[in-house]
């Protein structure tokens, strides 16, 4: 049997059991009598738990059930909201505008390059880069650097097994990744006023090898929508939302710190590291509190989104105020 | 007038007293059309899925919108001849001030829910919001003193050097707006171009 060790993380460690389109876990767990086991559940079972989709996009087939520690008011955003609520600037700079553009948009057919300092790179075929790996639900909170947030349930592959399968050079610290330019389907992309194109993020090695972090295909049980980010996005959950690069085109190993779209255009108030921190405010508003979309109340925002617990570590002896 | 409706039944319509009477009523029924939309809007789910933020944005853009329609009845009457209009002037400014306050209401009382230290503490410290309360601030006595009493009682000449605050006003909204972005700046940078053509008219046509 699995010990957990109670951890101090802000966020309970139990399960959730949102909304009616998921199956009542905590009546599945006491049927079986494995009420002090629910991380056991992770096994065959879970398929049973995973996010059925709305059915807007194709579904997604073997899927695992994965990370989903939540809190108590934790509740899954509603697909709606998640769905039309977007910043996506490749879109238009307004939060309806990437729902309302995109849909000319073709997430596929898609390939991605994965270049730099690795031995195993290449251009690949979606299907073969996410193939090799183990396709996984992930709940994770999603909070924005304009103070709203979401939880939503994500499907993806694990960015460390990504890495490591493209097997980096000792001198590769960092990952880069692009989104497409396609100004023909982006119209955002045909405004030189919005923001250099492409957008380009990174992330330090060792937060790409994180376990939280993954490369998302999916959302909600489906392919995820084009004004989500498809056919592929970072999701790095303890991070804002705009490290969350979308659309992504080429993935490359460097050795120097990516110069990353927002820092870029506003160094004072964009950092390359864009840890969810409380205690650093943006400069033109609060970050010590969120608006959680379906809210009415704020509420406080945790430590690295809550996500204290798991990626502390890589921050040990960084002065966060200098590092935002 | 009572000789126009004597003299029937053949006079000819009188067009210019049907439009001075009908001005400020339709005037007025357009610049109610934003908030009655807004709460058709509310009333059918239609805010989205940030429905504060929608309030807070979409009340501070039609604040903006009027100030810059006030504005423009000058150069209007200037380039067409047209004085009549000069009549609405005021309950145009006095709908910037509806709309304002709306805009702020949904800032302290949705957004912030009365949390008065927050307010304060962004007031202090983030200056798009120091920006956005001068440029409410302005408005205040600019609307208590819309009163024809009040422009009898300051004059009307002072009445109208004091009014004269409102470019500030407005340069100080756009500002505001411009400083809130984070990206993308063609909206503001298009009200920036109309408050300066209406400048630009007046100067034109007041100095020749
Ligand atoms: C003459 C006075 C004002 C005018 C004309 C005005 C106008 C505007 C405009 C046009 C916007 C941008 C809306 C958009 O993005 O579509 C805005 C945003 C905003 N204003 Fe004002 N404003 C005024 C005063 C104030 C005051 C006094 C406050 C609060 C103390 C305030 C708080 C805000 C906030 C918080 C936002 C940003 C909303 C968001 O980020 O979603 N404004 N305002």
């Amino acid at each position: 049997m699995l010990i957990r060790v109670k951890q101090k993380s802000d966020v309970a460690s139990h399960e959730i059991t949102p909304q009616s389109v998921y199956l009542n876990r905590r009546a599945m767990i006491a049927g079986t009598g494995l009420i002090a086991g629910s991380a056991l559940l992770a096994a065959p079972r879970a398929h049973a738990a995973l996010q059925k989709g709305p059915g807007v996009n194709t579904p997604l087939a073997n899927v695992k059930e994965g990370y989903r520690k939540l809190g108590e008011k934790d509740a899954i955003t509603p697909y709606d909201a998640a769905s039309s609520y977007n910043n996506f600037y490749e879109f238009g700079t307004g939060k309806d505008d990437p729902a309302a553009n995109s849909g000319k948009f073709k997430p596929l057919p898609w390939s991605v390059k994965v270049d730099g300092l690795c031995n195993n790179g290449g251009t690949f075929a979606l299907e073969d880069f996410i193939k090799p790996h183990q396709l996984e639900e992930r709940i994770y909170r999603l909070r924005c650097v304009e103070a709203w947030s979401m939880v939503i349930p994500w499907i993806g592959v694990s960015l460390a097994d990504v890495v490591k399968r493209s097997d980096p050079q000792g001198s590769a610290k960092y990952l880069q990744f692009e989104t497409v330019v396609r100004p023909e389907e982006m119209s955002g992309q045909r405004s030189k006023f919005i923001l250099p194109w492409p957008y380009v993020e990174g992330l330090r090695m060792d937060e790409a090898m994180n376990p939280l972090a993954i490369l998302v295909t999916g959302m909600y049980g489906e392919a995820v929508p084009n004004q989500n980010g498809a056919p592929l996005r970072l999701m790095a959950p303890w991070k804002y939302g705009f490290k969350n690069i979308k659309s992504i085109v080429r993935i490359s190993f460097v050795e120097k710190q990516p110069e990353n779209t927002w820092k870029v255009t506003n160094p004072g108030e964009y950092g390359f590291y864009a840890n969810v921190n409380p205690k650093v405010d943006h400069p033109r508003w609060t970050q010590a509190s969120e608006r959680r979309i379906g809210d009415f109340l704020r509420r406080d925002t945790l430590m690295f989104n809550g996500y204290e617990e798991e990626v502390a570590s890589l921050y040990a002896g960084m002065d966060l105020k200098r590092n935002y | 007038m009572t000789d126009a409706i004597t003299a029937a039944p053949k006079a000819p319509i009188d067009w210019s007293t049907i439009v001075r009477r009908l001005l400020k009523p339709v005037v007025f029924t357009i610049s109610c059309l934003p908030v009655l939309w807004l709460g058709w809007l509310a009333l059918n789910n239609g805010l989205g899925a940030n429905p504060i933020e929608k309030l807070i944005r979409y009340n501070g853009d039609w604040a903006l919108r009027f100030l810059l329609i006030g504005l423009a009845v000058t150069p209007i009457r200037l380039v067409t001849g047209w004085t009549e209009i000069a009549r609405v002037r005021r309950m145009l400014g006095l709908f910037a001030f509806f709309y304002v306050c709306l805009h702020l209401s949904a800032y302290v009382g949705l957004d912030r829910f009365f949390d008065w230290r927050a307010i304060w503490a962004d007031i202090l410290k983030r200056v798009y919001i120091t920006v956005g309360m001068g440029a409410f601030l302005t408005l205040i006595p600019l609307a208590i003193t819309s009163t024809a009493g009040m422009v009898k009682r300051m004059g009307a000449k002072n009445w109208r050097r004091m009014h004269r605050v409102i470019y500030f006003t407005t340069i100080a909204a756009i500002i505001h707006y411009i400083m809130m972005l984070k990206a993308g700046y063609q909206e503001p940078a298009l009200y920036g171009a109309i408050l300066a053509v209406l400048l630009a008219i007046r100067a034109v046509k007041k100095w020749p």
